[in-house]
């Protein structure tokens, strides 16, 4: 492998990273949106997300991509392979995401939200500044752990033709006939990232631990 | 409703891949938690093997599916070893769970209290006997939550496949949809599908639940 193979496992590294970054940012939001939704119990559509959480939670990621990507033209919108994976990666990680949230909010104490009640806070505010931030600490391991899960099966958008970490490994096999060193390579990249997210969310859960919650 | 006719008379094609994932699915778990028990035992021990066991672990864990089965089935080849795309999916897929079958094993194990061991040994049990009579049995049952979240990732894997061309389910929605081009029906079909799979794995282990219940298991 020379120099210009490593800078195309790079740039396929770079792909994996802000696709996945920008359906990991979503995702995180979105889940908290559908868990806030489902804490509030509105008839039909509550049974709506319970439905679109366990269809998410099932669905092999290659076939939502493929999914999302060969049926949006049939419904008359035009997506390109980037928005199409970013769509799929976002619909997959919210759904679990929703789940951590949801955790985080029925674990929550509710002598808190008494103390805080009777001390005149309202209900938003009591959310914003009393709940949230806890929530977000003790949910953060699950966030990390679905985040290098999110990473682990972000090669599933290489099936509608996007040039990511694992793709580009068959670009470079292509030029040099040795399919073993780009691999390996990239299983490296993989590693490091991965090997990052691992680190971070034992920092995490040692924060989480301290808040004892 | 020409479309769903098309579907019906392309069932077969959808009925070999269905059956197809679930072969995969099948046999790669049940030999991957076989493995991933004897990865468990293995650990007990201090050795230079155990380390080399838990760091190819360690490995498995932060390397995505898709890359081994590509290092089985592109990068095989040039080192002399030639698998078709499906034994290279199932070692791919017998490989990867397995290491995860041990590591949550081996986080059970950890927390296990010592005393029942301990009682075990002083009537004798010893090595392989102990850990397959005594340890082995609750620590399946004490991870059933985790096992299940294993059970749903393997089938999702087996998806990937289709990339390194095994001809599984979502591979047979493709080729119909690119047959008919009718992309919407072809998926919704395997959706439902992958979802049926999901669901009845989650009531097994609900049932497992109850088992694990009625041996005093669940409320620990």
């Amino acid at each position: 492998m020379n120099g210009q193979a490593w800078l195309l496992l790079l740039e396929g590294a770079w792909t994996t990273l802000w696709i996945s970054g920008i359906a990991i940012a979503i995702g995180v939001v979105l889940g908290l949106g559908v868990a806030l939704v489902r804490m509030a119990r509105i008839p039909f559509v509550d049974q709506v997300l319970v439905l679109y959480v366990s269809l998410a939670r099932a669905t092999p990621l290659v076939t939502l991509v493929l999914f999302i990507f060969l049926t949006a033209p049939t419904l008359g919108m035009g997506l390109d392979r980037n928005t199409a994976a970013i769509l799929a990666l976002t619909l997959n990680t919210a759904a679990f995401n929703a789940e951590v949230w949801r955790a985080a909010f029925l674990s929550f104490s509710r002598d808190q939200r008494e103390a805080a009640l009777a001390c005149g806070m309202t209900g938003p505010t009591f959310f914003r500044r009393i709940m949230l931030p806890q929530m977000f600490t003790s949910s953060l391991p699950g966030l990390v752990n679905e985040m290098s899960f999110i990473i682990k099966s972000s090669p599933a958008i290489a099936v509608i033709g996007i040039v990511d970490l694992t793709r580009v490994t068959n670009r470079i096999t292509a030029v040099t006939y040795e399919p073993l060193p780009p691999i390996l390579a990239a299983a490296l990249f993989y590693m490091l990232i991965i090997g990052v997210l691992i680190r971070v969310q034992a920092i995490a859960e040692r924060k989480a631990n301290r808040l004892a919650m | 409703m020409s479309e769903w006719a098309i579907i019906w008379d392309a069932r077969q094609a959808f009925l070999d891949g269905f059956l197809n994932t679930l072969l995969l699915f099948g046999l790669s778990i049940s030999v991957a938690f076989a493995t991933g028990c004897l990865f468990a035992f293995w650990l007990e021990r201090r050795n230079p093997l155990t380390w080399l066991l838990r760091g190819f672990i360690d490995c498995m864990r932060m390397l995505p599916f898709l890359i081994l089965a590509y290092l089985l089935y592109y990068g095989l080849p040039s080192l002399g070893l030639r698998l078709d795309a499906w034994t290279a999916g199932l070692i791919a897929l017998i490989i990867y769970y397995a290491a995860y079958f041990g590591e949550v094993l081996r986080g059970a194990r950890l927390v296990l209290p010592a005393g029942q061991v301990e009682a075990a040994k002083a009537y004798g049990f010893t090595g392989f006997r102990l850990y397959r009579r005594i340890v082995l049995p609750q620590l399946v049952i004490k991870t059933r939550p985790l096992m299940g979240n294993l059970l749903i990732l393997a089938l999702k894997d087996t998806a990937f496949l289709t990339i390194i061309t095994v001809r599984e389910l979502t591979a047979a929605a493709n080729s119909v949809q690119a047959t008919y081009f009718i992309p919407m029906e072809a998926f919704v079909v395997v959706i439902a599908l992958y979802w049926l799979i999901s669901i009845c794995l989650e009531l097994a282990l609900k049932w497992a639940g109850r088992f694990g219940a009625k041996r005093g298991f669940e409320h620990v």
